[in-house]
């Protein structure tokens, strides 16, 4: 015991002293994530909100064959724009979100009864400019039904002939459901500061001691290794739960800064959420303290480990990725497998649902299983001959 | 005292340590003289307990390294081959640390450091970072840092490796204190000259074996040579590998 908690102070106050470390743990880390993730969806909310209040600003080509239209059109905030010349290629280009054209024979089709024709020229694959296309056509379709109706009406019949089937949209979503869908990255957050809390250190420890040749003179030392290796272990944790408590503080103060209600969203991140997450983290730090010190291990210098450990941190990543992929819907055994868990819970936090305390117990409970598992296992590495042999 | 009963270890195909056998007596100090690449370092790598044998036994004070290694080292002070301070402590820092690890109470620790400071005479950078030292310095530290807890047995792997002749001299002065002290001192060296000044009893090693085990006068009436320098090459058959 005393053995490791003197490596653990050892290592602590040694790492304290290295700038690099501890701006990489305790600044970057934890906050650039919060940081930039409130900039991204401010920007694009902010966009969208403001797009919609907008009246939206169309093109129109042959105005002049259909001026009951354009007027109809007016009053829902439609703003004629002089024709372009080339429709096509200013959609392409991104010069016009949409253009709306207006053949000759409209007035002539519309005299005689029949179904007019006009044209929306748009490019789907330009995402932002869904939302206008979207008006426009909603706005075209209130016009036609409406044009309709009175039709219908002048001929003495009810305009219900016209909709034998109305629907009626009950979205069980809530607001913060709504939220959690769109905050799925949330939790790979968490997971990425717990990586990059502890991977200085981890290389460091390692790797680092053995590229600068003290690790043998340590080991020379009356001491059991596996004993060293949990006081390097306690120092790693000690910097990925700091860097994770940033960071989830981060969240809750940044959190206040999106305006998610204005979509119609709840987005809780206040201190039952942060508990809530720490709790459900704290096998990760252990379980990736040990993957990343074992790696570390098998590394013969800093920058072999590096490598390794870059491609390490997309493994947690996978979960996120394929929830995002296959919306597979949640099961209880979810919670037992690491990573995929926390995944899982944090996601239902962010929905507004609770998870159940078993759920969470599974989730914890696996965690520490599996994290023991990797340090029984990165032990056996650090006993090996080869370990504290530099030259 | 340190005895080695007949140590073998393999890399592969190449046979680093090919049936070594010799005995470090306490009150004297043993040299292990060998050009590079003889099985110094991974002779006294077994002896510190960081590589097994493949066969053979090394005994510390009666104590066999394969039944309690932990309990070898504590009775050994080790300087490798790889000296590696920690950079971001200070000398006293290093010292401390290690004086921790082999479980002293701080009091002794601090008495013990100030002593090996006194007669390395490091007083002047003992509160440095190590960050920078020099190689007489870091030397220095990594000395004081293996001989915290008073061991009675001390193996130092090439001590004056790198250092210039101030430096040499200082430590040569520290070895033999060591000595009258009535420890076990065993060192390695590929340099006669300094085995010669020093030992009480040579060991030569040369491809994994002993190939003489005597006092520097033995070895020159054995060989008949006068000479010590010639009497080390006749012994290990070739000039190559060696300093004068």
């Amino acid at each position: 015991m005393r053995t490791t908690l003197t490596v653990f102070l050892k290592e602590v106050k040694e790492n304290l002293r290295d700038k690099r470390t501890v701006l990489s743990a305790l600044l970057y880390g934890p906050l650039i994530g919060p940081i930039i993730f409130v900039m991204i969806i401010n920007t694009v909310l902010t966009r969208e909100l403001n797009k919609a209040d907008q009246p939206i600003k169309v093109p129109v080509i042959g105005a002049q064959y259909a001026p009951n239209l354009i007027e109809a059109l007016k009053q829902q905030g439609f703003v004629p724009e002089p024709p372009v010349a080339n429709p096509e290629a200013a959609v392409r280009e991104q010069d016009a979100d949409v253009v709306l054209r207006i053949p000759a024979d409209f007035g002539q089709s519309w005299r005689k009864g029949e179904t007019a024709q006009v044209e929306l020229i748009y490019d789907s694959s330009q995402r932002e400019t869904g939302g206008s296309v979207e008006r426009m056509k909603g706005m075209l379709e209130a016009f036609a039904r409406r044009q309709g109706a009175m039709r219908l009406v002048a001929r003495g019949l009810s305009p219900t002939m016209m909709a034998p089937v109305s629907i009626d949209e009950r979205d069980q979503s809530t607001p913060q459901s709504r939220a959690g869908q769109m905050f799925a990255i949330l939790p790979y957050f968490f997971v990425l500061t717990i990586f990059m809390g502890g991977m200085y250190l981890s290389i460091d420890l390692t790797a680092g001691e053995r590229e600068r040749q003290s690790l043998e003179p340590l080991f020379a030392n009356p001491v059991a290794r596996w004993k060293v290796l949990l006081g390097k272990l306690g120092a790693i944790c000690m910097f990925s739960l700091t860097s994770l408590l940033i960071c989830v503080v981060g969240f809750g103060v940044c959190g206040r800064f999106i305006p998610a209600e204005k979509l119609g969203m709840v987005l809780n991140l206040g201190p039952s959420f942060a508990l809530q997450v720490l709790l459900m983290m704290f096998p990760l730090i252990l379980l990736l303290a040990s993957l990343q010190t074992l790696v570390a291990a098998f590394a013969k210098s800093y920058r072999e480990a590096q490598t390794y450990l870059g491609i390490l941190m997309l493994v947690p990543a996978l979960p996120s990725i394929l929830l995002s992929i296959l919306p597979v819907r949640e099961a209880d055994w979810m919670y037992a497998v690491p990573l995929l868990g926390q995944q899982v819970g944090i996601t239902q936090l962010l929905r507004g649902g609770e998870p159940t305390s078993a759920q969470i117990a599974m989730c914890v409970i696996s965690g520490l299983i599996v994290a023991m598992l990797a340090t029984l296992v990165t032990a056996r590495v650090y006993q090996s001959e080869r370990l504290a042999i530099s030259a | 005292m340190i005895e080695v009963k007949n140590l073998y270890k393999h890399f592969g195909t190449v046979k680093a340590v090919d049936g070594v056998s010799f005995k470090a007596r306490d009150g004297e100090i043993t040299g292990l003289l060998g050009p590079n690449g003889a099985g110094k370092t991974t002779t006294l790598r077994m002896l510190y307990t960081l590589m097994h044998p493949d066969q053979g036994q090394v005994l510390v004070d009666g104590i066999d390294v394969a039944r309690d290694a932990q309990a070898v080292r504590r009775q050994l002070g080790v300087l490798p081959d790889a000296r590696g301070l920690y950079k971001r402590l200070t000398a006293n820092e290093n010292i401390d640390y290690f004086g921790r690890l082999q479980g002293m109470d701080e009091a002794l620790i601090r008495m013990r450091r100030e002593q090996l400071i006194a007669a390395l005479e490091m007083a002047d950078i003992a509160n440095r970072r190590t960050e920078g030292f020099s190689q007489g310095q870091r030397v220095k530290t990594a000395i004081a840092r293996a001989l915290v807890h008073d061991p009675r047995n001390v193996i130092l792997d090439e001590p004056t490796n790198g250092l210039d002749v101030m430096a040499t001299r200082g430590l040569r002065q520290f070895m033999r204190r060591l000595k009258e002290e009535g420890r076990c001192v065993l060192f390695s060296s590929h340099i006669m000259q300094e085995v010669a000044a020093l030992c009480d009893r040579i060991v030569v090693i040369a491809h994994g074996r002993v190939v003489a085990d005597d006092t520097p006068d033995a070895l020159r009436t054995q060989t008949g040579e006068a000479n010590l320098e010639d009497a080390f090459v006749k012994i290990i058959g070739s000039e190559e590998g060696l300093a004068a």
